[in-house]
């Protein structure tokens, strides 16, 4: 929205929005929550009947308290105004006579019954807001105890992508060192790969990831392995684990 | 396994009302029959029976302390009456409160979700984008998926922490929005 571009005048320019960056124009608007909020005060204020709303005097008494909020929150204000030209429409369209061409079966509109539905409605919210409030105050006297030092709570830390790739790190510079000689070589494919994981994790729970590199014969393998533990942990109910950093990265089962 | 249902046969209706407690004591959220059942191997209805029958025990006794059902789970709790005792020692004081937007806004949500941000405006007839952001933090709220509309505008509703901050047992036990209209009459 173009607040900024607000230049405020209508009834006599009394109510002014002073212009320039909407930053430096904050203020709270008195205790309303919004521009019904304060409809319905002003109703109860004249001990008006919200069903037969006196539109006219209504009207007057809240442009009366638009005009007292000297400095204005823009973006509330936007809301207010919208509310000001609302009532000074609903006011107007009172004082025209009734358009002699709709048939008089039609039933006449009255141009307040807008505005009366949303206040009904906005007052059902607003109380609703009011047990709310009071449901919180009686939770606030209520304590429950406090936390047990559990597996959950504990410094069990989620392990990142980034912690996988050190421990993978930290096993291919240990392979790097072996000498190795390789007579034949045993492809694994990652179906394979990750249904040994499966069984693994899902026989016991749980499963420490630098063991389960550890035992990789080449560097194909790792890497493979290395997928197979991104897959089940996108794919599956499994979680990784780390109980302390730096420590080891646990599989887990959820 | 086998020594484990042996030992379940002997289980008197005591000993599962002890286990019962014991457990909603450590359950660090609500924690729901369905789940004593299967930690217990249990059926439904003797962990019901159990809670009910703790529950009844803690009233009877007066204590200070009371079984609740909250968020769909049960809770061992202080009761009221002794906050300010509990306060003192724990030298707590009671948090901010929500603002009367914020409220307003949670009202809203809570008995119109999923609901957009442009519904919500149109009830409360003013912006309500602070007062949203205020209870996403607070984990009030959640985003529920886009609604299939113009712009697929972010849908909220409530969360299970709003359920456990109001002392709810589910959304059903908010008092129905049609009951406020006795109040609206007042005017």
């Amino acid at each position: 929205m173009d607040q900024d571009q607000y230049t405020f005048d209508f009834l006599d320019t009394r109510a002014q929005i002073v212009g320039g960056s909407s930053d430096d124009l904050k203020i709270k608007i008195g205790d309303f929550a919004g521009p019904l909020d304060l409809l319905l005060f002003l109703i109860k204020q004249e001990q008006a009947n919200i069903f037969d709303i006196p539109i006219a005097r209504i009207t007057e008494k809240y442009l009366e308290y638009i005009r007292l909020m000297k400095r204005l929150d823009i973006s509330v204000a936007a809301d207010f105004l919208v509310m000001a030209a609302t009532l000074i429409e609903i006011k107007s369209r009172m004082l025209l006579p009734r358009d002699p061409t709709v048939s008089e079966d039609e039933e006449f509109e009255d141009p307040r019954q807008e505005l009366v539905d949303r206040l009904l409605e906005y007052e059902q919210f607003k109380s609703a807001a009011g047990m709310l409030y009071e449901r919180s105050t009686i939770e606030q006297a209520i304590f429950t105890r406090g936390p047990i030092e559990s597996d959950d709570n504990n410094a069990e830390i989620d392990a990142s992508v980034f912690d996988i790739l050190t421990v993978f790190q930290k096993i291919v510079a240990r392979h790097v060192d072996e000498i190795k000689m390789e007579i034949h070589r045993e492809e694994i494919s990652l179906a394979d790969m990750l249904k040994a994981l499966r069984r693994r994790i899902f026989e016991t729970g749980e499963l420490n990831l630098l063991a389960f590199f550890e035992e990789m014969h080449t560097r194909r393998e790792l890497v493979t392995a290395f997928i197979a533990v991104l897959e089940i942990v996108r794919t599956e109910s499994v979680k990784l684990l780390q109980n302390r950093t730096f420590g080891d990265i646990i599989l887990k089962k959820i | 396994m086998e020594p484990e249902e042996i030992e379940q046969q002997f289980r008197t209706p005591a000993e599962l009302v002890a286990l019962v407690e014991a457990l909603i004591f450590v359950a660090d959220e609500p924690i729901t029959s369905k789940l004593l059942a299967d930690v217990l191997e249990e059926n439904r209805e003797s962990v019901d029976a159990a809670v009910e029958e703790l529950k009844s025990e803690y009233e009877v006794r007066e204590g200070g302390l009371q079984i609740r059902e909250i968020a769909g789970g049960w809770q061992i709790s202080t009761r009221t009456e002794f906050h300010e005792a509990v306060r003192k020692f724990l030298k707590t004081r009671p948090s901010a409160k929500l603002s009367l937007a914020s409220l307003e806004t949670l009202a809203v949500i809570a008995y119109k979700q999923p609901v957009t941000v442009p519904e919500i405006l149109d009830i409360r007839g003013v912006q309500s984008a602070s007062a949203i952001k205020t209870l996403l933090d607070k984990r009030l709220i959640v985003a529920k998926g886009r609604k299939e509309a113009v712009g697929r505008p972010m849908q909220y509703g409530t969360s299970k922490d709003f359920l456990i901050q109001f002392g709810l047992k589910d959304l059903s036990e908010l008092p129905s929005i049609e009951d406020f209209e006795d109040l609206t009459q007042g005017i």
